[in-house]
């Protein structure tokens, strides 16, 4: 099944912020070459998250990695807001990574020595933003994701849902026009992992693309639309479907 | 769904008339399964003869009430304490249906496990995004949603399994009819049967 098409069909079609054509990946050499991805195309549009699921090695962090300007396709357009990534210089790529992308892992990346707002603002820090402006950008992410109040602590006074949470703060500041999270619940209880895919979720309603890599469906479900990757190519595709009943009952 | 048993829970918080014993389940249950007033009626009448409810004369409203009787009351006591019945896996039609298709070489049953998961997805994302939208304002409806999202999140996960065991050749297609044990899950009962 392809992944072509894009938008809810409500009106004019939005922006597409991650475009992916045609993207191939292989590792290693002779018969130890593994296939990661094979023509895979996916679009992402402003406003719209996009989970992809698949089995270990089926490509889905690949895929991420190739939309994070971090690795290089061996063949394929992938364009990030309308910026081309192939034939890029490394610093083009490293711009693009700074500017356009927000990025939450498993393992937080955290810097243990800065305190939770120095870490938050530090992408702007980079970009050259002013400190009263990366401080104030900062703060109104950190209060987002509900933790307004740790700013001075630093990320081991944390726990792994606070950790979470702040690299998710981080990924949101300088409003990034593309999202990149790669299990970002981890090892989270169920709860906890909830409230970090409902910030995810918020993003995108803001004008975010977010693109989720996850093996939870419940997490995936977040999405409006889930594609499932197999051996390096998309093998289906679900999509949240009607707003009609779902239960009898509706939410009063 | 066990309407018996409920109605015998909310008598036991108090007497009540038929409309407010609809009234007081759907409330409770988030509206999800509307229960019709006959329904509420027959239920009734069906607990008064096994002697778990009695009911009132009609008061100046000319509204009956019913109330629990004592063995009506250990009777709604004894089910906070006991297991719902768990369905039989038989009854799973999913599950039927990954069977046959196992069971027929010709039948691709890695597609019929794509479409299935495609579909539950789909589902689950209806739902979450409802369940998002009305946060924590109904708690019994975001109850009983949450209940529909981890079941599916359970259907997708056996997909996932299922689909992995294929691709690996855990599972041969057609092989089960070969196959010198069987078991039969009748009445949520696991039994071993040699074949001859």
């Amino acid at each position: 099944m392809s992944a072509q098409t894009v938008g809810d069909g409500s009106g004019a079609d939005p922006e597409i912020v991650l475009s992916m054509r045609d993207v191939s990946k292989a590792y290693g050499d002779g018969d130890g070459r593994v296939h990661a991805l094979r023509r895979v195309s996916l679009d992402v549009a402003a406003g719209e998250m996009v989970a992809v699921m698949g089995t270990s090695g089926s490509g889905k962090s690949t895929l991420l990695s190739i939309a994070g300007a971090m690795v290089t396709p061996d063949a394929g357009e992938v364009t990030v807001a309308g910026v081309p990534i192939e034939g890029a210089s490394a610093r083009g790529r490293a711009r693009v990574r700074r500017e356009l992308v927000g990025f939450v892992f498993q393992d937080f990346n955290l810097i243990p020595a800065l305190t939770v707002i120095e870490n938050v603002a530090l992408p702007l820090d980079l970009d050259g933003a002013s400190r009263a402006t990366a401080r104030s950008e900062a703060r109104r992410a950190l209060a987002a994701v509900g933790m307004r109040e740790r700013g001075k602590d630093f990320p081991d006074d944390l726990s792994g849902g606070q950790r979470q949470r702040v690299a998710i703060a981080r990924a949101m500041v300088g409003q990034r026009r593309l999202v990149l999270a790669d299990e970002p619940t981890g090892a989270l209880d169920s709860v906890t992992g909830d409230r970090v895919l409902s910030v995810l979720r918020s993003m995108a309603d803001q004008g975010s693309a977010v693109v989720l890599v996850t093996h939870d469906a419940r997490h995936a479900a977040w999405a409006d639309r889930i594609v499932h990757l197999a051996d390096g190519t998309i093998l289906e595709e679900a999509r949240a479907a009607r707003p009609e009943q779902l239960l009898t009952g509706e939410p009063r | 769904m066990s309407v018996k048993q409920a109605l015998l829970a909310l008598l036991a918080d108090g007497d009540r008339y038929g409309y407010q014993l609809r009234a007081a389940f759907e409330e409770a249950t988030g509206g999800v399964w509307p229960l019709n007033i006959g329904q509420v009626y027959t239920t009734l009448d069906r607990l008064e003869r096994d002697g778990l409810v009695s009911r009132s004369e009609a008061d100046d409203a000319r509204q009956v009430h019913y109330g629990l009787t004592d063995a009506g009351h250990q009777e709604a006591a004894t089910w906070w304490t006991t297991p719902v019945e768990l369905g039989s896996p038989s009854r799973d039609d999913a599950a039927l249906k990954i069977a046959l298709a196992v069971s027929m070489p010709e039948v691709d049953t890695a597609r019929v496990i794509q479409v299935q998961r495609a579909a539950v997805l789909s589902r689950m994302q209806d739902l979450t995004r409802a369940r998002h939208a009305s946060g924590d304002r109904d708690s019994a409806w975001a109850l009983v949603a949450d209940a529909m999202i981890f079941r599916a999140e359970a259907e997708v996960r056996w997909l996932d399994h299922t689909a992995a065991r294929l691709a690996n050749g855990d599972i041969e297609p057609g092989a089960d009819a070969r196959a010198a044990t069987t078991f039969s899950l009748a009445d949520g009962h696991v039994a071993a049967e040699s074949r001859k």
